[in-house]
Parts: structure tokens; sequence; C-alpha cells
């Protein structure tokens, strides 16, 4: 039992959205009947006119944010993930990222945040839509920490952005004082006998098996890859010449997302042994937590994927 | 906005001599919508030399009308109006789709200066227009977004998504355009899905909505610069004729993207006298 207090990062985004929008008209939010989900009542609340709610209508939703940075705003575009890249995958990749509108496209509960929902509310294919549309940044916070500092980032940088949040806690682990970089993976955790590499919710669960490798002599270096495009390439290398063996842990299917990622860099530059933990097929239904314990990213299943990739 | 217009009765005039740099552009570059691109020139050449508060030597002044040309496959006839009006020079209209060149098949805000957002896929326009419309309002600003759409791109269900959003705005500082010529690439639009009666259906969808000839140039600038306030999203529903101007290109279907041979070229251009 985890013992530690869990955040959910919305609060920190909310939080962080609202403190900058006091200091920035132009900031604004678009939804799609989302405002409870997107933590958005007291933005709304402090400027009813710069929420602007499109209702259920995700291809709408990206267009009108499109639009308003167009008249010079700066929109989050807050939606459920797997409806925000699925539906509107096309508005995403012609309106914002090819038009090179500032939008900052906020995925909701992504992940298997929605786990009791079904696969049909799962966005673990979201990373895998979204990373071969070069120009558009894509950033996964591993906590409440780094989500506002990512939120703060984006804000006040003119490029079209995509930020994965997710609603299942998690401790914070990044201190205080955290400088979020833009094509950075942080070290937070050194080790030279396995790189344990993950993003988003996973980052906690990795620290805590590079904690029980520990206790067998294992030495497991573990880097957050918050940031997937742009991407730390001289990190993957490093990871992948120092520690010879990389195992990726993300909440998203195996194919496309952040382990695919690692490995198209790992396998030009320096070819490794490798292994990722994700999701290999449609979920079943059931709660995040177990879910992830489910399809072997829990501490344990983790430990031992380390342990047969050393073997 | 410095520009000077055009009076209504000098558009035809112009207009005719846009229609015959169409059929040069599209004649060389050997790929082009000519039909489409034909019906809508006359609704481009009242907004660009009539309606429009914009200076081409300014294209992103923040005070600027907006225009979006959402039917983003009539790239010549956009390029063609945004050269005549001072975006660029009229020779550069030779680079269509030509490797490197910056006049993409389907135009792109990030290589033209004065196109708002790129568009191609259907459907795309209508949603950003209400966009920046709606920022228009937040801000207070008096500049309008006009957005030209086919009728049948109206098949898409993200402009009614967009309509229904634009209603529940009070845009009424947002014109729509629908280039109403009854053709698609494949058949009449009647024969694919109807979309009568169309004025009443954007009425249900809470817009004042007009039908007008789209090729009478007066006709057309009354509307647009008809005085607004009424708080309901404006549509001018245009009937045009694809095609419109050459004989044998004007209703028929096949010319949807059929490119004229030298012969044509030259038959379509006499024609256009």
């Amino acid at each position: 039992m985890d013992t530690r207090e869990l955040h959910d990062c919305r609060n920190a985004f909310a939080e962080t959205l609202e403190a900058l929008a006091d200091q920035d008209a132009n900031i604004v939010t678009v939804v799609n009947d989302s405002i409870g989900s997107s933590k958005l009542g007291g933005f709304r609340s402090k400027w009813p006119q710069r929420l602007v709610n499109v209702g259920i209508a995700e291809q709408t939703l990206v267009g009108v944010g499109a639009g308003l940075a167009n008249a010079g705003m700066i929109p989050f575009v807050c939606a459920a993930s797997c409806f925000l890249t699925g539906r509107a995958l096309e508005q995403i990749k012609a309106d914002v990222v090819y038009s090179n509108a500032n939008v900052k496209l906020c995925g909701m509960s992504s992940g298997v945040a929605y786990g009791e929902l079904g696969p049909t509310h799962h966005s673990i294919e979201d990373l895998a839509w979204t990373r071969p549309l070069a120009g558009l940044d894509i950033f996964v916070p591993a906590d409440d920490v780094e989500t506002a500092a990512i939120i703060r980032h984006v804000a006040t940088n003119d490029r079209p952005a995509f930020v994965r949040l997710s609603r299942m806690g998690v401790p914070s682990l990044l201190p205080e004082d955290y400088q979020f970089e833009p094509g950075k993976a942080v070290t937070l955790r050194e080790g030279n006998d396995i790189s344990l590499l993950a993003c988003g919710v996973t980052v906690c669960r990795a620290l805590d098996a590079a904690e029980r490798l520990a206790e067998q002599g294992i030495r497991a270096r573990v880097v957050n890859v918050s940031s997937i495009s742009p991407l730390d390439q001289q990190t993957i290398i490093d990871c992948a010449r120092d520690t010879g063996h990389i195992l990726t842990i993300e909440e998203h299917s195996v194919r496309g997302g952040m382990g695919s990622a690692v490995a198209e860099v790992v396998v030009e530059n320096t070819p490794c042994r490798m292994k990722l933990l994700g999701f290999p097929e449609f979920a079943p239904t059931g709660s995040p937590e177990w879910l992830l314990d489910h399809v072997g990213m829990s501490v344990e299943g983790i430990v031992d994927a380390a342990q047969a990739l050393l073997k | 906005m410095t520009r000077q217009k055009l009076a209504t009765d000098e558009l035809p005039r112009k207009c005719r001599e846009m229609r015959r740099t169409i059929v040069k552009t599209i004649g060389d570059a050997n790929m082009g919508h000519i039909g489409g691109d034909l019906s809508v020139i006359d609704i481009l050449g009242t907004l660009y030399f009539h309606v429009l508060d914009i200076d081409p030597q300014q294209p992103r002044s923040p005070q600027r009308d907006r225009f979006i040309l959402s039917k983003g496959h009539c790239a010549v006839a956009l390029y063609t109006v945004m050269a005549h009006a001072g975006y660029f020079p009229i020779e550069e209209l030779s680079s269509f789709i030509q490797p490197h060149s910056r006049l993409n098949g389907h135009p792109c805000n990030m290589k033209v200066a004065g196109v708002e957002t790129s568009t191609g896929p259907l459907g795309h326009g209508l949603p950003v227009a209400v966009g920046a419309a709606t920022g228009a309002k937040l801000k207070s600003e008096a500049w309008r977004v006009f957005v030209v759409v086919g009728d049948g791109e109206l098949q898409e269900g993200s402009n009614w998504e967009a309509a229904m959003t634009a209603a529940h705005g009070d845009l009424d500082n947002l014109t729509l355009i629908v280039d109403r010529n009854r053709l698609q690439q494949g058949d009449r639009t009647q024969d694919v899905t109807s979309m009568d009666p169309l004025a009443e259906r954007f009425r249900a969808f809470g817009w004042e909505a007009f039908e007008i000839d789209g090729h009478d140039h007066a006709a057309l600038a009354e509307l647009l610069e008809r005085p607004r306030g009424s708080g309901l999203p404006r549509c001018i529903i245009a009937n045009t004729f694809k095609g419109k101007g050459v004989s044998f290109i004007e209703d028929r279907v096949e010319w949807h993207h059929k490119v004229p041979t030298a012969e044509q070229v030259q038959q379509a251009l006499s024609e256009l006298e």
C-alpha cells in the first residue's frame, strides 16, 4: 500500500492555468462540455467569457482553438484525450500543426484513467497518433510539479503543443524548484546496469522498481522521458551505451508510443537490448491501477521484466 | 487599411481577367480544380477588391478582416485573386505546384502570407472562422470574418457543429458564403446527398440566410457589406455555375479537376476576352 500523498495532476494544471490567465488576458480555454473533467470550474467562475464551450463537437473544438489563435489569443483546448486526439486528429494536423497555430491541446484523463469505461474511453493511442506530426511539441508530465512547469512553459511559448494529462493519483517526485526544459529527459536515479525509461504515471512505479532492484544488487538508472517531442536523443544514447539494457514503461500502447520513440533512437545509434512495457492490445475493463498491474507494469512486473532483460 | 477598392461595376472586368489567369495557370501547370475555381472567382473578386478591409503590404496586420477559403482545392482561384490584389507578383503563379513552390496544390498559411489557415481537407474552414470571430468578440475588435465553403463540402458534419457553435455565440461578425455550384467531384450534389432547402437549414440552425446569384457582383457586395448587429451569423448562398465563363466547362461534372488541352486553353481564353 502506497502511503505517500497522491495528487491528481489536473489540480496543478488548473491552478497554474488560472495563475497564468490572471496575468495574460489572451489566455482562453476551449472545452467540449468538459469543464468538470478539465477542472475548469474555477476558470469559468473568474472569466466566464474566456471559457468557450463548443459542446460535444471535437472537430469544431480544435478548429475553434486554431481560429482563436489566429485572432491573437492563447487557447488551451481541453478534452478527454481519447476524443481530442482521435476524433479531431485531422484538425490537429491541418488547422493546428501544419498551420502552426498557437494552440495548446490538453488531453485530459489520458491513458487508462477511464479504466472502467473500457477501450473506447482509454487513450493509449494518442502518442502514436500525434508523434508523427513534426512541429507539435508533446509533453507527458510525471507529477504535479512537472505538470505546473509544463503548463507554464507552453503558455509562454508560441508553438503548438499537446500536453497529456492523467487523473490517476501520483506522488510528487520532482523538487519544488524544478525547471522544465523541452527536449530534455531527466535522470531521476543513477545506475549503470539497466535503464528504466518511463513517462507520466509510470515514472513513480519505475522509481519503486529501481529501489527493489537495488536490494538485489542491480543498479537501475531511471529516466523521466516527459518530453516525447522533441526527444532527448543524447540521454537515450547515453543510457544504451552506459547500461546496455533499456526497459521502457508507459501507460500507452506498445506500438507507437514513448517506447517506440526510444527504440527508433536506439536502433539508429546504439543498438542494445530493449523491452517495451505498455498495453499490447485493447485493455480489459478495470481500475487504472489494476490495468497497469495486469499488463505487467506493477512494481513487481517491472522488476521481473528488468531481470528477464538482464538474463 | 490603405488598399484601393474597385467599384462594383469594375468587378466584372477584373473577374474576367482573373478567369483568364486561372485558365492559363491550370493549363501551364497541367493541374488544378478549374470548375470550382471558375465558380468561386466572382465571390473572391468581390471580397478582395470591394469588401475586405485588408492591406496586401501588411498581410498580418492584427486589424485585418479575415478570409478563409475552406474549399482549399480551389487554391488557384485564391492565389489568383491574391496576386491580382498585390500579395505577390502575378508572374509567380507560373510556379504553381512546381517543386518547392510556395503555391501548393492547397493553400498553406505558413508559406503564403495572407492565407489565414492551411486548408484542403473539407469541413475545416468554418470551425476556424468561428474561432477567429469569437476571438474578435472577446477582444472587442471590429474586424470581420468571411469564409467560403463549397456546397458539396457541407456534407462534412464539422460544418454543422460549427454552425451550431456560431449561432450560440451570437457571431454576427461572421459571414459564410456557400459557393452553390451544385456539382461535386463525382456527381451532382442532388444525386449524392441533397442539401435542399439549404437556406432553411441554416435558418433552422439560428443563422440569417440569403440566396443570391453568385455571379452578380453588385448583389454580392450589397449583402457582404450590409451592416451587422443582428446578433446572428450570416449565410449567403451564392448560386453559381461550376466552370462559369467557359462554354465547354460550365456546369459539367467531369471538369472538377480535368485539365484543358492547349487547344482548349486557347478557346477558353478567347471566350474570356
